[in-house]
């Protein structure tokens, strides 16, 4: 943890950046997805990053809790903050289901069990009715947080969403460092080996998945708080795709990685179409302009790349530069 | 609650039809994983392409069905050999998850292409020509394509058996997925067999392919929900046996045609119903040996 000197004034710049962003002409809406995508992946980056565990049905985290806290807000009224609650219990829950399931398995087919159970989630959101199938909750209110605070403002949402990120990441960033993250830390490093040492590390796994799962419904309510619906593409599985390519682009098993591959990539699904007509403007080859409509290509392509030759990630390789640089210095 | 039996019947060979597919995608799956300890998420896609290749020759060069029934299965395989060659090979040395995150990659590159140019709606696609017709056997009305993809695909399935099991060939691949440094040691040229494999692999997905295009609608993604379930299946079976993965296959197809006479509903998720079942009763699946 040497690299706290350098780490710490860098996080306070990024908040101090993010307090300011509005005033400075961020569009508060984008960055508030922004803010929810990146406690998504660093959720799940606890578990892939950290406990070394490759789950492929994070999805059904962020669209089942995304429903559920929509579901409460709009049908029953419930206040935002019992709309959030309700909606980590939901995370919890489902990963805790999942969770028990899928470590009877390991390795690849834990990934597997992970995808095929949140494929089943999928179809019940599909056909149950309180999701409202393909057409999904539209309309959620933002309502008055505790009652008081007036969430339609979209600045007001702005704070409050930042405020319940920081907090989120400070949270992880806690467990990573307590006794807790060092066990898993271990489990992921040599497993034989922790349970050798006693510890249960079937029960390590299970609290790491559900800490992550509740973490990612957290997620999944916050956005749709923000953005007012749920849809069937949050439970979609190409939603626990797009989190691990978060994760593997800005660096497995660094605590910012996340935050950098989150902004990269949806920056990228955001901008993909302007960045196409650019390029067609260069280079005059007019297939760029049509870029917008092949997201998949794109992220396929940078999953490829990421896998064969960057598979430290943006902040790994940043942090990979900065130790070199100081070991040849001292 | 009254149900006919004609279509009993026609939802269970619809199930025997979808559980050829299962088995066949299971059977590429286990043999990929046996020998490259790759879990090859791209053979939905692959499946696809071998589909949408048949849909290519037929509406450019009126290439007949038949013909591509030999010739989407090579020209994937050959597409296999370069992806294994080009890329898998230098991820073997990693983790496990690379291999399906690398996949993964190639699966949202091959459906992206293909996205780009046909958008994602069905392709239409006619039921070959000798096969058209149905078969009235008294009871059933047997519409013969459906009959075919189930021949078709257990004579397949079964070669496929044979030839691991009871050649020489297959003693080398089966002794390459015990220890394939011993085996290399013996002088048998272990990379071209892995490279070899992975062809072989990802031709069974497109042979899949081309049967199914007739029966079901052919679009850029067609295989990704059926690679879902296809995984639900291997962890059901197991890796650890060929017959094993054929039966179960064949197996759950069935179950899902019953699904969708008793309780349509449920037809979707079954398959995922009962693999939480086999994970709390038996976690190794039902053929698989805990390593």
């Amino acid at each position: 943890m040497n690299n706290n000197r350098l780490a710490i004034p860098l996080y306070l710049l990024l908040l101090i950046a993010l307090v300011a962003a509005p005033f400075a002409g961020a569009y508060p809406v984008f960055v508030m997805k922004l803010l929810c995508f990146a406690l998504f992946a660093c959720a799940f980056n606890l578990l892939l990053g950290f406990t070394g565990l490759l789950s492929f049905g994070h999805a059904a985290f962020l669209g089942g809790s995304a429903y559920v806290a929509g579901h409460a807000m709009k049908i029953w009224g419930l206040t935002p903050e019992l709309g959030l609650l309700l909606g980590t219990a939901t995370g919890a829950l489902l990963g805790w289901l999942f969770g028990v399931l899928a470590i009877r398995r390991q390795g690849i087919y834990f990934a597997m069990i992970t995808l095929a159970l949140a494929q089943m989630v999928f179809f019940i959101a599909l056909q149950a009715k309180f999701t409202g199938g393909e057409d999904g909750l539209q309309a959620v209110p933002r309502g008055k947080l505790f009652g008081v605070v007036d969430l339609g403002n979209d600045l007001t949402m702005y704070y409050v969403t930042l405020a319940i990120v920081v907090a989120a990441f400070l949270l992880i960033m806690r467990t990573i460092h307590s006794p807790f993250g060092q066990v898993l830390k271990g489990i992921k490093e040599n497993e034989p080996r922790a349970l050798s040492l006693g510890y249960d590390v079937s029960r390590f796994k299970l609290l790491a998945f559900v800490i992550s799962a509740a973490l990612s419904g957290l997620a999944g309510s916050l956005k749709t708080l923000v953005l007012g619906f749920a849809t069937l593409t949050d439970v979609h599985w190409s939603s626990s795709g797009s989190v691990i390519l978060m994760t593997l682009l800005g660096g497995l098993g660094t605590l910012s990685g996340p935050i950098v591959g989150a902004a990269i990539v949806v920056a990228l699904e955001n901008k993909i179409g302007e960045l196409g007509h650019l390029l067609a403007r260069i280079t005059t080859v007019d297939w760029f302009n049509t870029l917008g409509e092949s997201v998949t290509m794109v992220t396929g392509l940078i999953f490829v790349i990421c896998v064969l030759a960057f598979r430290r990630g943006v902040m790994g390789e940043v942090i990979a530069f900065v130790d070199r640089r100081r070991t040849r210095r001292g | 609650m009254s149900i006919s039996m004609p279509a009993l019947l026609s939802q269970l060979l619809l199930g025997l039809v979808n559980g050829s597919f299962y088995a066949i995608l299971s059977l590429g799956l286990a043999v990929i994983f046996g020998l490259l300890n790759v879990i090859n998420f791209a053979h939905g896609a692959l499946f696809m392409f071998g589909a949408v290749l048949t849909w290519m020759a037929m509406n450019y060069f009126e290439v007949n069905y038949w013909v591509m029934l030999v010739m989407a299965p090579l020209i994937v395989g050959v597409f296999g050999v370069l992806i294994e060659r080009l890329l898998l090979r230098w991820i073997y040395k990693l983790d496990h998850l690379y291999g399906l995150l690398l996949t993964l990659g190639l699966t949202l590159l091959i459906e992206g292409v293909l996205r780009s140019i046909y958008g994602v709606s069905g392709l239409a696609y006619d039921t070959p020509e000798p096969l058209n017709s149905a078969t009235n056997l008294g009871f059933m009305v047997l519409p013969n394509y459906r009959a075919w993809v189930v021949v078709a695909s257990l004579v397949v399935c079964f070669a496929t058996w044979f030839l691991i099991e009871k050649t020489r060939i297959g003693a080398y691949l089966r002794a390459g997925t015990e220890n394939p440094r011993l085996v290399e040691a013996f002088g048998v040229n272990v990379p071209l067999m892995i490279t070899l494999t992975y062809g072989f692999g990802v031709a069974l997905a497109a042979f899949a392919g081309v049967l199914a295009a007739p029966v079901i609608q052919i679009s850029p993604l067609m295989g990704q929900n059926l690679i879902i379930v296809v995984f639900a299946v291997v962890v059901i079976g197991g890796m650890g046996s060929i017959l094993g993965a054929i039966l179960t296959g064949l197996g759950l197809g069935v179950i899902e045609g019953f699904t969708k006479v008793f309780y349509p509903e449920a037809s979707s998720t079954v398959v995922f119903v009962i693999m939480v079942i086999v994970l709390l009763i038996r976690p190794a699946g039902l053929f698989g040996k805990e390593k």
